[in-house]
């Protein structure tokens, strides 16, 4: 009775899961191309829940013989490609940041010499 | 020949107007370009007092590279011939700027380097443990491009159009001095150094405090192997 417990939670969660991110990404508060990874992970994971038999292959392909430690690796494989996603985009959006500002700031020195020139063809 | 002095200015109002006002008296032939990279105090009210001067202010605080990518960027734009980096916080020495800017006006290379360390006496000695990093990215230096500039974190510089070109189009974000030896040698430019005369800053601190050393070498050596690998990457595809 326990592990069939245990297989409606992970079901229930994963799900809720899933569905949270597709609700993120229609309230657009997600855009879709930052959350493939999550959506890939979300059907494994329940892809896991459904089918017992799965982690068993997978723990038995790798060679792991304790079957829950394979759970373990997917979800810290899961963890570490998306942080890795984040660390690319963050980088990604620093070197947009960084060019922003310096356009910003030529932008702000023509202006004002645009103003200056102006005023003194004015007095001119 | 356009020349134009690149001053890199953060949080520097103690000494940007004696820098200035020094220009003005001993080089008054040179543009001079104030990079205000989002300082909190008056360093920007202290430059536009002065009319001659041109001034980018940038909305934050971008770091060093930014700062002076921003130059170049003004530079490459209002088709300047030679492009001279000049601290704002007054190490360094107008009186120096000829040792650096004649061989490049001359084009006997394209990029000149001021170095505290080409000499011993009367120069500006760092901490011993400074001394151990500096050696540390000179010998790397020389693995990576065989030239072993000697003082690799001098800010001190004059390059010209060529060079000015480049780095418009890229130019490494933070504590960039390094990496930028490697990108220059590895993409064919000549570089060289001369020893020049520099002064304890006169305000501010050094952007690198002892104990972030290990840290910072240990950056700067990883950007100095990515711009290695990155030109080789470049010239396998070829």
């Amino acid at each position: 009775m326990e592990s069939v417990r245990i297989q409606y939670i992970a079901i229930v969660g994963s799900a809720l899961l899933l569905l949270f991110i597709l609700y993120l990404i229609r309230q657009k508060r997600l855009k879709e191309e930052y959350s493939l990874l999550w959506l890939f992970f979300g059907v494994l994971f329940l892809a896991i829940a459904l089918w017992k038999d799965l982690l068993n292959h997978i723990a038995e392909w790798i060679g792991i013989a304790y079957p829950p430690a394979a759970l373990f690796l997917v979800l810290l494989m899961a963890l570490f490609v998306i942080m890795i996603e984040f660390s690319v985009i963050i980088s990604r959006h620093s070197r947009w940041i960084r060019k922003m500002g310096q356009e910003i700031g030529l932008m702000k020195t023509e202006i004002e010499e645009l103003k200056k020139k102006e005023s003194n063809d004015h007095k001119a | 020949m356009k020349i134009l002095v690149i001053i890199p200015a953060y949080n520097e109002a103690e000494s940007i107007g004696n820098v200035i006002s020094s220009f003005g008296q001993d080089r008054p032939e040179l543009d001079l370009l104030v990079v205000n990279d989002g300082s909190i105090d008056e360093t920007s009210d202290i430059v536009r007092k002065y009319e001659n001067v041109k001034l980018i202010e940038l909305p934050f605080n971008l770091g060093i590279g930014g700062c002076v990518h921003c130059g170049f960027i003004y530079a490459a734009a209002n088709n300047y011939d030679i492009a001279i980096q000049f601290d704002g916080d007054g190490q360094h020495l107008i009186s120096e700027i000829e040792k650096i800017l004649d061989p490049v006006l001359e084009g006997d290379v394209d990029c000149m380097i001021g170095s505290r360390f080409l000499q011993d006496h009367d120069s500006f000695r760092p901490a011993s443990i400074r001394m151990i990093g500096i050696r540390l990215l000179r010998a790397f230096s020389f693995l990576l491009i065989r030239q072993g500039i000697s003082d690799q974190t001098s800010g001190f510089r004059a390059y010209n159009k060529r060079c000015i070109e480049f780095f418009a189009e890229q130019y490494p974000d933070h504590y960039p001095e390094p990496e930028l030896i490697i990108m220059l040698g590895r993409h064919g430019f000549k570089i060289s150094e001369v020893f020049t005369q520099m002064r304890e800053r006169q305000g501010g601190v050094s952007s690198i405090p002892v104990w972030k050393g290990p840290y910072y070498i240990i950056r700067v050596l990883l950007a100095m192997l990515m711009a290695y690998l990155r030109t080789f990457n470049h010239s396998l595809n070829k």
